[in-house]
């Protein structure tokens, strides 16, 4: 368990035209820029953390018996299928719903 | 107690910043800059500057190791210039729009190429529309003066950019001259309490992304982007009265006025002026007085702040007379003339009269202005003011 911010930051405290700074970590939702989505096979998935450490937009969140990518941020880069150790996660194309 | 010394430029420069006493100093030598360097070298080794002093290897980690430190609420000084400059653009325009109070000498130097490593202002000339605050000193005691003033004008709130205080190379970097270095309390009760970082506050307990991606069109992006540039130029326009207070106040304090924004040298009565920036200026005002003692009704305007561009001043002045003579150190590769020329030319729109405006360049790659240039400089401007059309840019030491 990684230490909770005590107090975080009160941004109304300064003007909002001043230095650019966020407390919300999702400003932008480069999932939308995704072509494609890593899908995780949680019964090949040993939570190696592999992926966790190599995303370079730190979207992998931890679940109780996998890794998975929150789709929200994730870019579709495919870094972590292609070091992904157990070959669990594979890259599918999005699809128009 | 105040006491004098006899010192250069880059000394007088260095006196200041321990005046000013920073957390951190990051250097890297670069001519004519090398010596403020080393002044500063040696002054945090006898203890004389309780800073931080950090060697790293090359211009563009020295303005991003002060910008970390900056947010970490340090108050941060560097000095730089040409090349090294040019290496340190790529943080050099983050820092205003980050709002950090940074305050950096440059010691100005000519533009390579030709391979130069003499004085011009080509440098601090180029990055004039960068976002920083640049004032330009004329002498030792207002180098040090204005690097203590550069602080407090930095990290006023109404401000919080960075602000360059430029000396030219050569001239002022290593010429000596008798300077007064104010009693250390007196500066700390002038500086006040320091607070670099209220707006940002690089704290682990409060934790918060400084520079986040602010997104493309589409969403909210560009709005956000408009708005902080808005910010910015709003906090610049708002820098213009803080250096006014700030200069009087030092002058009340110290009993040394400078001009803030722009100097007026026997202006009252005259029918035209020149035009100088920087040291060039002391040259500038024997040459009036030359002038006025055969009869020339002559004046002198002297810029020492550039950025931001004080339009109000620069009207008054330029509003007193019937032409003028501008001398710029560098060159505005664009319009075939100098920067503050152009500049002075913008600013006449906002009179109710245009007046005639000629073009000189000098002083480059270390190149004297002497008396005699500007007595020459005054003689072809009073050929203006007669109504002869003049063909210029003049270039000074062809």
């Amino acid at each position: 368990m990684r230490p909770q911010a005590r107090k975080p930051f009160d941004q109304s405290t300064i003007p909002n035209d001043l230095c650019p700074i966020a407390t919300e970590h999702v400003v932008l939702k480069t999932g939308d820029w995704r072509a494609e989505r890593p899908v995780v096979d949680r019964d090949k998935c040993v939570k190696c953390a592999t992926c966790w450490v190599y995303c370079p937009t730190q979207c992998i969140v931890e679940k109780k018996y996998w890794f998975e990518a929150n789709l929200e941020i994730c870019k579709g880069c495919g870094i972590c299928a292609q070091e992904c150790p157990h070959h669990a996660i594979t890259m599918v194309e999005e699809l128009e719903d | 107690m105040a006491k004098t010394i006899v010192c250069d430029g880059n000394e007088a420069a260095a006196w200041g910043v321990a005046l000013a006493r920073p957390d951190m100093v990051a250097v890297y030598p670069i001519t004519p800059q090398s010596s403020l360097a080393e002044y500063i070298s040696q002054f945090v080794a006898d203890g004389i500057i309780q800073a931080d002093l950090m060697d790293v290897e090359g211009e563009h980690s020295v303005l991003s190791v002060l910008q970390g430190a900056c947010l970490a609420g340090a108050r941060t000084f560097t000095a730089s210039c040409g090349q090294g400059l040019a290496f340190m653009f790529e943080p050099y325009f983050r820092t205003p729009p980050l709002r950090l109070p940074i305050v950096m000498s440059i010691v100005t130097r000519d533009g390579i190429t030709p391979q130069c490593v003499w004085g011009g202002q080509q440098d601090a000339m180029t990055v004039r529309e960068v976002g920083w605050v640049h004032m330009f000193c004329e002498n030792g005691q207002e180098i040090l003066d204005t690097v203590v003033m550069a602080f407090k004008i930095a990290e006023h709130r109404d401000v919080m950019l960075p602000v360059n205080v430029n000396h030219d190379g050569n001239y002022l970097s290593y010429g000596v001259e008798k300077v007064e270095i104010p009693d250390q309390e007196e500066v700390d009760d002038f500086l006040g309490e320091k607070n670099t970082n209220w707006h940002v506050a690089l704290d682990p307990d409060r934790p918060m992304g400084v520079d986040p991606l602010t997104g493309g069109a589409g969403g909210p992006g560009p709005a956000m982007f408009a708005r902080y540039r808005k910010g910015s130029c709003k906090a610049m326009q708002n820098a213009l009265p803080v250096i006014t207070e700030v200069h009087q106040e030092w002058g009340k304090r110290f009993g040394r006025y400078h001009a803030p924004l722009v100097e007026e040298y026997f202006l009252e009565d005259a029918e035209y002026a020149i035009v100088t920036i920087g040291s060039m200026a002391g040259a500038g005002k024997d040459a009036v007085d030359i002038a006025r003692e055969a009869g020339e009704r002559v004046g002198l305007i002297k810029i020492k702040t550039f950025r931001p561009f004080p339009l109000q001043v620069v009207c008054q002045a330029l509003s007193k007379v019937r032409t003028v003579g501008v001398v710029d150190r560098s060159v505005s590769f664009g319009w075939n003339s100098g920067p503050v020329y152009q500049e002075l030319l913008s600013a006449q729109y906002f009179l109710e009269e245009r007046i005639p405006a000629v073009s000189f360049i000098g002083g480059l790659a270390g190149a004297d202005i002497t008396v005699e240039h500007f007595s020459g400089v005054i003689e072809t401007t009073a050929r203006a003011l007669r109504g002869e059309t003049v063909a210029h840019p003049i270039w000074l030491n062809e």
